[in-house]
């Protein structure tokens, strides 16, 4: 048997958008294999494709040398394929054996599957406690869960949907053991994912797809990050360097914050420090669920925050809501876009107002002025190219990058004086990402204060000269970048004390 | 035990029966995820056509078997509208509820100055006659003992069987179960189909057994009052026993009490069920210390859609 | 099987398309009733659709059902919108009434042109007190308002039964379970010479106006737009979820409240218990084919106002029961409801049976 698995000719499309287009792959047995793309690249469907989620318009495929045709996943499962989903398929009010048993076929409750649950966790270093609530487990351990579930089919080939996004470092680390001991038992895994760096520590190949067509298959360790990239993308990358750096007074400063968390699993922050000066792109890194959405909400205003501890240009702001935030040039782009930071079933123009200070005149005494909201809404799709057929379109209409890229266009044409935006470039592709961190960096030439709260360490790195990073709900003091930075923040987030 | 006792006490029994039956199957409804509101129009239906069938042919098995299909065939409207042509679960409910109390009455037109045999209660020999334990235990109809079967059925399927664990996955997370390759859809409408046929025995229970005849509007909210319950139960089955009968010893206690020597109108007495429900829900938000009630179903009363 | 798939934008000729069709696949099935209760069908349907349109008495007694159910769902709608499901308009149609009648009563020998507008303060007070209690539950304590204002519904109809029965009982009236008649200026004023079309219908048709300014053209429509379909995204806007459930519940119940009082000092002339007849409830069933939008919903009320008319007729003339005007608003909103998805998605049919 050459291959595991091989697709001839797959097509999909819906309507008249070719998601997957005559795409013909190989995938050794016992190999890692990649599948890199952008997002909208089409590598979610042709996953759900293999893994009978979806049918294929037309194409073939084989498995194990056999016609291989799933209509469902649980023929999938019977063949020997299992997935881990990016957006983890578990059930929050259910325990960890339960999730399990969800997963698998022919199981009942009263089986000893507690036993063989344990088994795998001890063989593969996988630590789960398996009566626990998934709910209450951090994300890390979520996918730990997922990963017990897909090895207790045994299955014979891993399919695993951008594991990596929401790990720590060690996690990260620690994931990669078990892929290469699974790899080692005989087990092949297709790993779907855009971070370069990963593709071309772990896979063994790789196939690059773009506008659902495929482009290359390659060997990863033989091109640079950069060469990736651009195969994914299809362009060159523009070079982002923050050359004039001019530090000017101080814009925006947390004093001591301190605030319980009001939601069942939320995390309680402990004397957060911070300042923002003219000029200058402060980072807070750290992995997700350490406090990260607590903050936001208290810098944004959706919650009040303490009396004299949230001071924007000398002025106590904590008690002010984002409207009123807003008039005093303090803007904000959060993490989520559907549903917090742009309305799904809105059109632009209308997510537009979301965010409406007073001299940007789109409304007077609460009338709205939609020529002016038309007028700055194609400002902002302009300006910042987003791709869209007009300002009438869905915000949910739009792909992750070009709303994410709204989103924050929506905010810098406002020129604020303090932008505050949680995961900038989350989930899109490298050619907004480009664009996005070049707006940030230019809007920071022109002396404004930005505050970026990244789980993404290389965009800390590239944008910030002054990160902290926060565990548990904690700050760290704030690293300075240009000295020796980079040893002192790993030290900082694999949960080391920081020297100072 | 004087007599009045026992009387009070097998009619809060009654009273409670049929929310019961239209929580217990508005329960695993919501337990899958999907809120159905048009249960006043489902049991009102089940009270119609329970009643015309044993008008006509005198069988209260027939009978309820009927009124149950009523509920089912009500239901069957929803599950269509909600899961196949995905519209707002609350919008479809309403509707629902306002098309069962119109067709109810329309039906029902014809049946107003009749009254049909109610359904009697067991009597098994020896035991029904021992003295206060055979009638406050073995004194019931069929449907009462049939009542507390189902919440013992449905806590074993919710919490011992596969398929049970299946449905409280597919509320918990309808995207997850979908594409770990759980039939979302077909859980929902099986479960929505088991919640009308419990409305609608429930619904034939006011007509076949409390008053064995045909008053417009009868179900009088206890449809709405049977949603309020599966809050108050927090989604938990025996919870919904305690919860039928506290409402039920109101509304009897109502009855009675100028036999306690009440005097107050009797307009505002017949209030109360109302305001305990009101008063229920509050108390149980003072109760919890959080926001977010733990036990809901996460995807309840969400749309569903598969490709997305 | 039926394939359903997600539009990027709404179609534009769906919306007025779907509710072309819900009024065809409607008048389909009541062919198909009529049918089955074995009437001439064609003349059956003359009796339910087209007589309500001819004559003075029809068209004015048509413009007397529409008046109310358009206040109350003009205000509904704006509660759908923001997420707020008020479904007690019933109710809260009741305490207005009873409020603003008490006053007319109090004032029973008083005739002064500043007495109509002082019940109608009173009445839409009313309402909004009424509905503010489920406000102030949903805000305070998070208790869903559904459950809530149904529930008032009922203790509301209670309520008006137990005033009629005893303070509000006319002392002249033989004991009869109904007030005094409201005199000549607690009475609304014609707008139709020698019909019992009120002025009600015109006050509404301005409420129509100003409801189509907020939600097209003042961020307090986008506020309360924006609140329902994406509480978290109200927030970053900087709008404070509970004033937007207390505007809602409070506007709905005032609206809900006056049309109330509109009622009683209008056709009815009195408070009766059988003063609600539903118009709370129907009022729903106008917002949503509305698609909750203030100008579709002046026309769905006249829609609807005709559906009475039509059962009352049929009642008269064919002897069917009147509640078959429940049994086709209630089919009417189904229809409506299935034939609005093709607004939001494309519906393909094949036939791939194994899914």
């Amino acid at each position: 048997m050459k291959y595991q698995l091989e697709l001839q000719n797959i097509c999909k499309s819906y309507g008249s958008l070719k998601a997957n287009e005559d795409i013909t792959l190989g995938i050794k047995p016992a190999s890692i294999h990649a599948l890199l793309g952008e997002n909208g690249a089409g590598k979610s469907t042709l996953v759900k494709i293999i893994y009978g989620s979806l049918q294929s318009n037309s194409g073939t495929m084989k498995w194990c040398d056999q016609d291989y045709k799933p209509n469902s996943p649980f023929e999938a499962r019977e063949k020997g394929l299992a997935m881990v989903f990016q957006h983890f398929s578990l059930f929050e009010s259910l325990t960890v054996a339960e999730n399990i048993i969800l997963g698998l076929d022919g199981v009942g409750l009263d089986s000893d599957y507690i036993e063989q649950i344990t088994k795998y966790s001890k063989q593969y270093g996988l630590n789960v406690n398996a009566q626990q609530v998934v709910g209450d487990l951090s994300v890390g351990a979520r996918q730990r869960v997922e990963i017990i579930r897909c090895l207790m089919q045994e299955p014979k080939l891993l399919i695993m949907d951008e594991p990596t996004s929401v790990l720590t470092p060690q996690e990260v680390s620690d994931l990669f053991i078990t892929l290469r001991k699974l790899a080692e038992n005989g087990c092949t895994i297709l790993y779907i994912s855009h971070k370069l760096e990963e593709v071309r520590q772990i896979c063994h190949q790789a196939t690059i797809l773009r506008g659902g067509k495929l482009i290359q298959n390659c060997n990863p360790q033989e091109h640079s990050k950069r060469e990736l990239a651009e195969m994914m993308i299809g362009k060159k990358l523009i070079n982002l360097a923050r050359s004039n750096i001019k530090i000017g007074e101080d814009v925006f400063s947390i004093n001591n914050l301190s605030k319980k968390s009001e939601e069942m699993f939320g995390v309680d922050l402990h004397d957060i420090c911070l300042t923002v000066k003219e000029g200058s792109i402060v980072g807070i890194a750290g992995v997700a669920g350490n406090g990260q959405d607590e903050l936001m909400h208290l810098l944004i205003g959706e919650k009040k925050s303490p009396e004299g501890v949230l001071i924007f240009k000398g002025k106590d702001i904590g008690k002010l809501n984002s409207h009123q935030r807003r008039q005093l040039s303090m803007f904000f782009t959060p993490e989520e876009r559907l549903g917090h930071g742009a309305v799904a079933d809105m059109k632009l123009d209308e997510n537009m107002l979301l965010s409406r200070p007073q001299k940007s005149e789109m409304t007077n005494y609460g009338v709205i002025n939609w020529q002016q909201v038309e007028m700055l809404t194609q400002r902002v799709i302009t300006d910042f190219d987003v791709q869209t057929q007009s300002s009438k379109m869905l915000a949910q209409s739009l792909s992750g990058g070009n709303l994410q890229k709204f989103m924050v266009g929506r905010e810098l044409i406002q020129n604020p004086d303090l932008l505050i935006v949680a995961q900038p470039t989350w989930g899109v592709d490298a050619g907004s990402e480009n664009h996005i961190h070049q707006s940030l960096i230019t809007l920071a030439e022109q002396g404004s204060a930005i505050l970026i709260i990244s789980q993404d360490l290389d965009e800390v790195l590239t944008l910030c000269e002054q990160v902290h990073v926060i565990t548990a709900g904690k700050l760290s003091p704030a690293v300075d970048m240009q000295d020796n930075g980079l040893e002192k923040l790993s030290q900082l987030m694999v949960g080391g004390k920081s020297n100072d | 035990m004087d007599e009045l006792a026992i009387q009070i006490i097998l009619g809060i029994s009654v009273a409670s029966v049929p929310l019961i039956f239209a929580a217990i199957g508005e329960l695993v409804v919501e337990r899958s995820g999907v809120l159905n509101l048009g249960v006043e129009g489902m049991m009102i239906m089940g009270a119609i056509i329970g009643l015309v069938v044993q008008y006509h042919t005198g069988s209260g098995l027939l009978s309820v078997i009927a009124a149950m299909a009523a509920g089912m065939l009500m239901a069957s409207i929803f599950a269509f509208l909600t899961q196949l042509f995905l519209t707002n679960h609350v919008a479809t409910g309403l509707a629902l509820t306002l098309f069962g109390l119109g067709v109810a009455a329309f039906i029902g037109k014809n049946y107003s100055d009749i009254t049909v045999t109610r359904i009697s209660a067991l009597h098994i020999p020896w035991f029904s006659d021992l003295p206060v334990i055979g009638s406050l235990v073995f004194g019931y109809d069929p449907l009462f003992y049939l009542a507390i079967l189902m919440v013992f059925l449905v806590w074993w399927f919710l919490f011992k069987t596969k398929r049970g664990l299946i449905l409280r996955a597919i509320g918990d997370n309808h995207d997850a179960a979908h594409a770990i390759g759980h039939q979302v859809i077909r859980y929902r409408v099986l479960a929505i189909l088991f919640g009308g046929g419990m409305a609608g025995i429930g619904g034939a229970y006011l007509s076949l057994v409390q008053v064995p005849m045909w008053v417009e509007g009868m179900s009088a909210g206890r449809g709405w009052i049977a949603i309020a319950l599966v809050v108050f139960a927090s989604w938990q089955p025996f919870k919904v026993i305690v919860g039928a009968l506290i409402f039920g010893g109101i509304s009897i206690l109502q009855l009675h009490a100028q036999a306690f020597g009440v005097y107050i109108p009797a307009q505002y007495l017949s209030m109360l069920p109302y305001l305990m429900t009101i008063i229920v829900l509050v108390s149980l938000r003072i109760g919890s210390k959080s926001n977010t009630n733990r036990t809901m179903p996460n995807c309840l009363g969400k749309v569903f859609h598969s490709t997305s | 099987m039926i394939n359903i798939e997600q539009r990027t934008d709404s179609s534009a000729k769906m919306v007025i398309l779907a509710p072309i069709l819900a009024l065809t696949l409607t008048a389909i099935s009541t062919m198909i009733i009529f049918l089955w209760a074995s009437l001439d069908v064609m003349n059956a349907f003359y009796v339910f659709y087209i007589e309500p349109l001819t004559g003075k008495y029809n068209l004015s007694e048509l413009l007397v059902k529409a008046a109310p159910l358009m206040m109350i769902a003009l205000g509904l709608s704006i509660g759908f919108r923001a997420g707020v499901w008020n479904i007690g308009a019933e109710g809260q149609y009741i305490i207005g009434a009873i409020s603003g009648g008490a006053v007319g009563l109090y004032y029973y020998n008083v005739e002064a042109t500043w007495l109509i507008p002082l019940m109608a303060f009173a009445a839409v007070l009313g309402g909004m007190g009424y509905a503010g209690i489920a406000a102030f539950l949903r805000t305070r304590f998070q208790v869903n308002e559904i459950l809530v204002t149904l529930m008032l519904t009922y203790v509301a109809i209670l309520f008006l039964s137990a005033m009629v029965f005893g303070p509000l009982r006319n002392p002249d009236g033989f004991n009869f379970p109904e007030s005094r008649i409201f005199h000549d200026s607690a009475t609304l004023p014609i707008i139709w010479q020698g019909t019992r079309a009120h002025i009600g219908f015109i006050i509404a048709l301005l409420f129509a106006g100003v409801t189509w300014f907020i939600t097209k053209k003042h961020m307090f429509g986008m506020q309360i737009k924006i609140s329902g379909s994406a509480p978290r995204a109200a927030r970053f806007a900087g709008f404070n979820e509970n004033k937007t459930i207390w505007y809602t519940l409070l506007i709905s119940g005032g609206l809900a409240g006056l049309a109330g009082l509109f009622e009683a000092a209008g056709p009815v002339g009195q408070l009766v218990p059988h003063l609600p007849v539903g118009y709370g409830f129907t009022a729903i069933i106008v917002a949503f084919l509305a698609r909750l939008h203030p100008i579709g919903i002046v026309f769905t009320s006249l829609l609807i106002a005709l559906t009475y008319m039509g059962g009352e007729n049929a009642q008269i003339t064919l002897q069917l029961p009147s509640s078959i005007t429940s049994v086709f608003q209630g089919m009417l909103l189904f229809y409506f409801l299935a034939c609005n998805v093709l607004i939001e998605h494309k519906v393909a049919f094949s036939f791939n049976w194994s899914k």
